[in-house]
C-alpha cells in the first residue's frame, strides 16, 4: 500500500494523509464541516510548504523503515522493561555492588538517523548511556559489568540495521537507476 | 469489570510511583555523576511509562485520550534520551572523569578540557578493560 502511494505522486499524499489524520485525532472534531474543510487546508499547507522548502525526503518523511520500526519499538520497550529492574535492584540493595565500565561499540548503521537510533535506543535502555560518537564507534557508560554486555548491544544494532537495511538497498537502486539512465 | 480495570490502574500507578521513588533514591546513593544518570533513566522510562498506562486505563475507553496518551509516551521516548545524552556528552567533553571498577577509582580517560579542539584520542579497548577488571 505504502509503495503504491509512493509510486504515484511520492511523500507529498502520505505525508498530507498523516497530517490530517494527526489533525483528526488531536481535534476530534468529525462533524463539523467548517472546521474539517480548514484542518484538510492546514494538512494541505503544511505539506506544500514541506515541499516548496525541499525537506520532503526520506528524512522527514521515513517512510523506507515504516513497518519495521513498530516491531523494533515494541521489541524495545520490552527489553527497556527487562533492565530497569536491574538497576532497581542495584538502588535497593543495601551493599551497592557497581563496577561502572566504559566500552565502545561499533555503529555499523548507514544513515545518521540509523545511527542516532542505536544511540538512542542505547541511551533508553538503563543502566547503559551513550556518550560520544567517535568516528564508527559509540562510547559508552554502563552501569555494571553485567550491564556492559558488548555482545548484547551489537544484537540491538544488527536490529537497527535490518529496519534501516530496506532504506539502504532502495538507495542503491536508486542511484543504479540514475546511472543507467 | 469495572472495578478490574480500575484496581489494575490503580496497581499501575502505583507501581510506576515505586519507579520514580527508585531513580530519585538512586540519584542520591550513587557514587558519581555518571551512575546518577542511570538512575535518572529509570524515572523517565519505566516510571512515566507505567503512570501512563494507568491513565489509559482511567481514560474509560474514551480513544481520542488514549491516543493523547500514547502520543505522549512516544514523544517521552525520543526526547528523554536525546537529554540524557546532551548531560552526559557535556560531562564528558568538559574532562569530568567518571569512577570505574568494582573499586570505584576515578581513571584518567576523559578528554582533556584545554585541548578540545584538538581530535580526541582514546585509550585502547585492552587498556579499558583492564582498568573494569582491576
Amino acid at each position: 500500500m505504502v509503495k503504491f502511494l509512493i509510486s504515484i505522486a511520492g511523500r507529498f499524499i502520505v505525508l498530507s494523509l498523516a497530517l490530517m489524520g494527526i489533525w483528526l485525532l488531536l481535534s476530534g472534531y468529525f462533524d463539523k464541516t467548517t472546521l474539517l474543510v480548514f484542518g484538510i487546508f492546514s494538512a494541505l499547507f503544511c505539506a506544500w510548504l514541506t515541499l516548496h522548502m525541499g525537506i520532503l525526503d526520506d528524512d522527514s518523511v521515513p517512510l523506507s523503515v515504516m513497518p519495521g520500526i513498530f516491531f523494533y519499538w515494541l521489541w524495545l520497550f520490552i527489553e527497556i522493561g527487562k533492565s530497569n529492574f536491574t538497576v532497581a535492584m542495584k538502588v535497593w540493595s543495601p551493599k551497592m555492588s557497581l563496577s561502572p565500565q566504559m566500552i565502545r561499540v561499533k555503529a555499523r548503521q548507514v544513515s545518521d538517523s540509523g545511527k542516532a537510533t542505536f544511540a538512542n535506543s542505547i541511551t533508553l535502555t538503563p543502566g547503559t548511556v551513550s556518550v560520544d560518537l567517535l568516528g564508527e564507534d559509540i562510547l559508552i557508560h554502563a552501569l555494571t559489568e553485567d550491564l556492559a554486555d558488548v555482545g548484547a548491544i551489537e544484537d540491538m544494532g544488527r536490529k537497527v540495521c535490518r529496519v534501516e537495511g530496506t532504506r539502504h538497498e532502495k538507495a542503491q537502486g536508486k542511484a543504479e537507476q540514475g546511472g543507467g539512465t | 469489570m469495572d472495578n478490574v480495570i480500575h484496581y489494575a490502574s490503580l496497581f499501575l500507578f502505583a507501581a510506576g510511583s515505586f519507579f520514580v521513588i527508585t531513580g530519585a533514591l538512586g540519584l542520591l546513593r550513587f557514587p558519581d555523576f555518571y551512575t546518577r544518570m542511570h538512575a535518572s533513566g529509570v524515572t523517565d522510562t519505566l516510571g512515566a511509562d507505567l503512570i501512563l498506562w494507568g491513565m489509559i486505563l482511567q481514560a474509560d475507553g474514551d480513544w481520542l485520550l488514549i491516543a493523547k496518551l500514547l502520543i505522549i509516551m512516544l514523544f517521552l521516548m525520543f526526547t528523554s534520551p536525546v537529554s540524557t545524552h546532551s548531560i552526559a556528552h557535556a560531562a564528558w567533553v568538559g574532562g569530568l572523569n567518571p569512577l570505574l571498577g568494582k573499586e570505584l577509582k576515578h581513571h584518567d580517560i576523559a578528554p582533556d578540557r584545554d585541548e578540545t579542539k584538538a581530535p580526541v584520542e582514546m585509550p585502547g579497548g585492552e587498556e579499558q578493560n583492564k582498568g573494569g577488571a582491576a
